[in-house]
């Protein structure tokens, strides 16, 4: 089945917050926001601004009737700036005004003076410094010290990679409008309707039930609209109980770039330790996490750093340490993945490395260290249904690595100017909010007395979809027309209370609620079935719109069943509650049983490096990857394909640059470069591993959303193969991206150079000088 | 004040709307068209992608752009096509199916652009060529899509590739009509525009939107560099549509000189003939430029005037050692050569009231060999690290003219005279080259910013400059 919004998709018929046609009396908000990464608020003068025709209002901080404070996890991040700024980009106030141009040129007539503070924009100097956003966290299994001793091979390192833009084709974006009794209907490109709601309550001092927050669908969230989608909404919900007008505001890519969060820089400390059969004895790491200028998501997308820090292996000593370091850099937030793949970078690298010094291949070390069923994970839980190991053999065999390598070989034997470069990477990815009280979710199901059916869940439809799923699961119960059954709008005043659509679970969670309450008025219908027809409820089915008895049809149509049950007065809706069992996790102990289950998988990268001009094209990305029992394979392939490109841009073009004073210049699309159809892998193949799936996945569909992205992390080591074909003399280093610059610069570097830069300054690329020339 | 006319889609629209704000929010706000989407606003991301008809002699030819760099007056006689004017009442069109077929769109926010984008491949597409697979993808190259990773565009591309083949060249739109790629309206549109231009020159309106005050307008060739940066205030202010200046267009030869209009789009230049034979590489050269919409769009003039130092066309240009004709306020012209004309950072030498009007050339002969190189962080629709280009001529193994530019390494796109003269009476050999790259080290002085640092910029120069030998001389290159 295809994406149930493919008809109006393709046609520009879908509805975003940008096309809603809006009400007479609308007005437009913008942000004003710090022109500093770090300062004291002298004096702000808006009286130019005000005085400019058509400005309704500026609102700052003076104008929060409830908290001015919109942290989640921590409340360290208030909506509007009071004395401080701590980022570049932070909002201080909000204009609104009849029009966005008149609001934009009022914003160019605002008057601040800031005194200047010292910025902190790199993770390192933060730690340096003591400015942390919690107490650390920290992962240990068996004895990690002790087991270095025994080591034949002990390497340490250093990592770096870099942040990510979501780059949601829709910026972020929120109309509010009023509605009686102060109440406020908010339309929001949000992945967290509640979160939305459960802030401008806060914020506005008003209970939650007045404020009613809607999501149509989104043009791409990726997680940059998890926690950031709300302060936008948030502002124009205090415009509106302030002017009882419908305030819209849409960011411009500008203002979304510079202001918004993205995929959390790390910089990682590793020291891996292995014997002489390669087997990793003992691996520790000490990650950096840049979590900027407040807390956001940051402290949950640590610890799943740490639950990935060693991917698809097996280590029995680990020890892992993660600080969320606080900088002046936007608050870095959720972005698939999750820091997940953060950490798998670095035990890549570390295998990398260790690879290199013992000179073995690197897929040497992976392969003998891949995880078995009932292997231990750093924290406590158990392997079960463990693919590690047959999605590996499966990609090597079915896709024939030997011939792979060796047609790379001899390639790079006969060509001079090119180089090709191989890798391998699995994957291992862990389903569930790792925060276990968030894993729950509701649906509540319409039938309406012609028939027809309304579905409305917690799951945000954002492209991954979710809708089509929940269609799927309520039509192979139901089994009616697919026509007859429509996906709502996800509404907080129909579902309340969910957790954002993220962490790869939607499907699974809010799939399971329908399923439920799909079940129960399956029974209630089945009951006035049995009735109607004189026979027994277990000898009715439902089948192509018909009442089936004995899996025969009978003459009892679905429409007529729904008006029967009607006449009846049998209950036609139905709310159904799940939380996920099982899982578990203590956090003073850091142990338990976090996930419902696991995902596995492995790539195959081909790079091609033209070592001339330093810039590579892939050749291909041969996957193997775990649907479990794949509900939709069309749309669960464009899953690995989307999360895969995005993956690759983040290890190879994807350069997030701030100077030294903490101001984005990677600030358009002109400077930040996402892949286009060009720079995609010229295949990709992906070939469904035959598993059980889990019982607590959606019909034993494997939730796909996360996982893929980290097939990406394979392009790197990829290319950083074919530069050292090129110059024996490179040195292999950790720091993704692995942009055209870096690939040029170490197909030429010398063993000179190796020596002055290791002396030299870090690498950390935040530090660079830099003009821009446009 | 006057008019602007145009069809959008099957609607005849006339409008007093100031000609200077973009195309993009006249079709979303002014007509209440929301299938056109806005991404970035900057020619960037393809959200916003429109097709221009242009009446020719009955004919009307399709191109993509982007409408939010582009200014409404520019729509004046034009057939402007969003998607809702692409869409057929009850069904999807072809290239919608095959998008909707191979599970193409997922959030749907940039598949109008694509829909749109490929629409114009079919409506330009000839039909007969053979079967390449992914000639489509450069009909998409200024499409960005953040969700689907590509592949399913791309056989959703492959699939309408296919459906093309069928096409018979001679009887284009009415062809498409039948089988289902745009709506039948399309076949009414050419006489339409023709009756609007004769009823305009009949002085019922005069067009495009010259409705400026004198000593305050912008000279606005196609807009892409200028809206960019200046959208809010060209929607206010007075602009000169320099696309309605005649004079400006066109290519053309004599006496063995090639001489291209100000308003020349790189579009332009590689569907000439001519400039074909010139470069045969002329269509790989210019695929490294900006993309499709753009390329549709973007004027040598308003290259040469932005005057970025690492401008592809001046790039370009420079290594060709051309001559650049300007046109005086008092309507004479000056000649300069083109190396004369960046001063230094945004700097040059045009006075007020001046505009470019044509650059010129020496034509090839046999013994001319030319090459243009571009790095950038993503190989296509991105600005460029460095780019270089080089013109030399060998006779009897020796280089007796050469003529080579570097961009991205200084204030201004680069001309390399010394670089250049130390060459000349030299055989090409890779030792010969080797030598000239440290004269090329003495000519450059990049600095650091988001497209590399100035170590980079050096070694990359140097490389490029290298891959000019390499591409024309593989013989005598023998060991790169
Ligand atoms: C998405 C995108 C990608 C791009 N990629 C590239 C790229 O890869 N390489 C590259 O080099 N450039 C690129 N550009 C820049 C731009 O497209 C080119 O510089 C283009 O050639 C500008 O032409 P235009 O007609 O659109 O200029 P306009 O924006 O209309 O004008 C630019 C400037 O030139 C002046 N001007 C124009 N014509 C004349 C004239 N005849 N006489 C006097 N002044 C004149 C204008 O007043 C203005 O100051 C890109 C731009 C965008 C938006
Ligand atoms: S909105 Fe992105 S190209 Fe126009
Ligand atoms: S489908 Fe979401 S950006 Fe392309």
């Amino acid at each position: 089945m295809k994406n149930i919004d493919s008809y109006t998709h393709v046609r520009g018929e879908s509805l975003f917050v940008n096309d809603l046609i809006l009400r007479h009396d609308a007005l437009f908000g913008l942000c004003f926001d710090s022109p500093v990464a770090h300062g004291k608020i002298k004096s702000v003068d808006y009286s130019k601004a005000e005085a400019l025709e058509g400005v309704v209002k500026i609102f700052t901080h003076q104008d929060v009737l409830g908290e001015n404070q919109i942290g989640g996890i921590i409340a360290d991040e208030p909506l509007w700036a009071e004395d401080e700024v701590h980022f570049w980009g932070q909002p201080i106030a909000f204009i609104v005004a009849k029009s966005e141009a008149i609001a934009k040129k009022a914003r160019a007539l605002i008057n601040i003076e800031i005194e200047k503070l010292p910025v902190i924009t790199t993770a390192k100097e933060a730690k340096e410094k003591g400015s942390f956003i919690n107490a650390p966290r920290s992962f240990n299994l068996g004895d990690a010290k002790a087991a270095f001793a025994d080591c034949d091979y002990v390497l340490e390192g250093e990592t770096f990679s870099n942040g990510q833009e979501h780059l949601y084709l829709e910026t972020q974006g929120c109309y509010a409008v009023p509605l009686e009794n102060g109440t406020i209907k908010i339309t929001s490109s949000t992945q967290g309707p509640t979160q939305v709601q459960k802030t401008a309550a806060r914020v506005l001092g008003i209970p939650m039930h007045k404020i009613e927050v809607d999501v149509i669908r989104l043009g791409g969230g990726f997680g940059g609209k998890e926690d950031q989608a709300t302060p936008w909404a948030v502002m124009a919900a205090v415009a509106v109980q302030h002017l009882n007008r419908p305030v819209k505001y849409m960011l411009n890519r500008h203002d979304d770039m510079r202001m918004t969060g993205k995929r959390h820089p790390y910089t990682s400390f590793y020291k891996i330790g292995l014997n002489k059969e390669l087997k990793i004895k003992a691996f520790t790491v000490e990650f950096l996490q840049n979590a900027g200028a407040a807390a956001d998501l940051s402290p949950a997308i640590a610890e799943r750093t740490l639950f990935h820090a060693t991917n698809s292996y097996f280590v029995p000593n680990v020890s892992t340490t993660v600080y969320s370091c606080k900088t002046n850099l936007p608050p870095n937030t959720a972005f698939r993945g999750f820091g997940g793949p953060q950490g798998m970078f670095v035990i890549e690298s570390a295998i990398a490395a260790a690879a290199d010094q013992i000179g073995v291949n690197r897929r040497a070390i992976q392969e003998a260290n891949l995880l078995s069923e009932h292997d231990e994970f750093s924290y406590g839980q158990i392997a079960r249904q463990a693919e590690a190991r047959n999605s590996w053999f499966t990609a090597k065999e079915r896709f024939d690595l030997e011939k792979i390598e060796a047609e790379a070989d001899s390639f790079n034997q006969k060509n001079k100017r090119f180089k090709k470069g191989v890798s391998l990477m699995p994957i291992c990815f862990g389903i569930s909010f790792t925060n276990t009280p968030m894993n729950h979710a509701r649906a509540l199901i319409h039938i309406y007395q012609d028939g027809s059916v309304g579905v409305s869940t917690g799951a945000v439809e954002m492209g991954q979809s979710v809708n089509t799923k929940m269609l799927q699961v309520a039509q192979s119960i139901f089994n009616i027309g697919y026509e007859k059954i429509k996906l709502e709008t996800t509404n907080t005043t129909r579902v309340a209370n969910t957790s954002p659509s993220a962490a790869s679970s939607t499907a699974d969670l809010n799939g399971k609620a329908v399923e439920m309450a799909c079940n129960s008025l399956i029974g209630r219908l089945t009951t006035v079935a049995a009735k109607s027809l004189s026979c027994e409820e277990k000898d009715i089915s439902f089948r192509e719109d018909f009442v089936f008895v004995k899996n025969k049809k009978s003459d009892l149509s679905w429409e007529e069943l729904v008006g029967q049950a009607m006449l009846e007065r049998v209950a036609l809706s139905e709310n159904a509650h799940y939380a996920t069992p099982v899982i578990h996790f203590d956090k003073t102990k850091e142990k338990g049983h976090p996930f419902a289950y696991h995902v596995y998988g492995t790539a195959i990268t081909v790079v091609t490096v033209d070592c001339l001009r330093g810039i590579y094209e892939i050749d291909t990305v041969k996957i193997v990857h775990d649907f479990g029992k794949s509900m939709n394979l069309g749309i669960d392939l464009g899953q690995v394909e989307g999360a895969l490109a995005q993956g690759i841009g983040w290890m190879t073009l994807e350069e997030i640059a701030y100077d030294e004073n903490g101001r984005l210049l990677s600030n358009a699309l002109s400077t930040y470069k996402v892949p286009d159809i060009f720079s995609a892998p010229k295949t990709i193949e992906t070939i469904p591993l035959e598993t059980e799936g889990s019982e607590l996945a959606i019909k034993k569909s494997k939730a796909v959303g996360e996982p893929p992205l980290m097939y990406g992390i394979g392009t790197y080591f990829a290319i950083q193969q074919a530069v050292k074909a090129f110059n024996p003399n490179y040195k292999l280093k950790f720091h993704a991206p692995f942009t055209p610059e870096k690939v040029l610069m170490g197909l030429y570097e010398t063993e000179e150079q190796n020596h002055v830069r290791q002396n030299g300054k870090t690498t950390d690329s935040n530090k660079k000088e830099i003009r821009v020339r446009k | 004040m006057d008019m602007i006319e145009f069809i959008l889609n099957n609607q005849r629209i006339k409008t007093s709307a100031h000609a200077g704000i973009t195309l993009l929010d006249f079709i979303r706000d002014h007509q209440q068209l929301k299938g056109t989407k806005t991404g970035c606003r900057e020619g960037d991301c393809g959200a916003c992608t429109i097709l221009v008809g242009t009446n020719n002699e009955g004919r009307v030819d399709y191109q993509t752009i982007t409408s939010c760099i582009s200014p409404l007056g520019n729509a004046h006689g034009k057939h402007i096509v969003t998607i809702e004017g692409i869409n057929l009442p009850k069904e999807l069109n072809t290239v919608q199916q095959a998008m909707a077929d191979n599970y193409a769109t997922q959030c749907g926010f940039c598949t109008p652009g694509f829909v749109v984008s490929m629409t114009g491949f079919a409506l330009n597409s000839a039909g007969t060529e053979p079967a390449e697979y992914h000639r489509c993808n450069d009909a998409v190259s200024g499409n960005i899509c953040r969700c689907t990773g590509y592949k399913s565009i791309e056989k959703a591309g492959f699939q309408v590739e296919k459906k093309l083949l069928e096409k018979n060249g001679n009887q284009q739109i009415e062809w498409l009509i039948r089988e289902g790629f745009i709506p039948d309206y399309f076949a009414t549109i050419p006489p339409r525009l023709t009756a609007m231009k004769r009823e305009q020159s009949n002085g019922s309106t005069a067009g495009s939107g010259h409705s400026y005050q004198p000593g305050t307008i912008t000279n606005v060739a196609n807009g892409t560099d200028l809206y960019v940066r200046h959208a809010d205030r060209l929607a206010d202010e007075a602009v000169r549509l320099l696309g309605n200046e005649k004079d400006l267009k066109g290519i053309s030869f004599s006496n063995g000189i090639c001489t291209l209009g100000a308003n020349t789009t790189a579009t332009e230049m590689q569907e000439h003939p001519q400039l074909q034979a010139i470069f045969p590489n002329l269509k790989k050269f210019l695929k490294l430029v900006s993309s499709e919409p753009i390329r549709n769009m973007g004027t040598l003039g308003g290259n040469f005037v932005n005057a970025s130092p690492i401008g592809d066309m001046s790039v370009y240009f420079l290594a060709l050692n051309a001559t650049l004709t300007i046109g005086k306020a008092d309507g004479t012209e000056r000649t300069i050569p083109f190396q004369a004309f960046h001063k230094n950072y945004k700097e040059y030498d045009l006075q007020s009231g001046e505009i470019l009007k044509s650059i010129s050339f020496k034509s090839f002969s046999k013994n001319d060999y030319f090459n243009f190189e571009k790095v950038c962080k993503r190989t296509h629709l991105d600005i460029a690290s460095v780019n270089a280009a080089g013109r030399i001529t060998v006779e009897n193994h020796q280089i007796t003219d050469a003529h080579f530019s570097v961009g991205g390494a200084a204030p201004i796109p680069k001309y390399l005279a010394k670089t250049a003269a130390f060459l000349i009476g030299k055989t090409v050999d890779p030792k010969t080259v080797s030598e000239a790259t440290e004269i090329l080290q003495t000519e450059i002085s990049p600095i650091s910013d988001v497209r590399g640092t100035a170590e980079y910029k050096r070694l990359l120069a140097e490389k490029l400059f290298l891959a000019h030998f390499v591409e024309l001389f593989p013989a005598e290159m023998k060991g790169y």
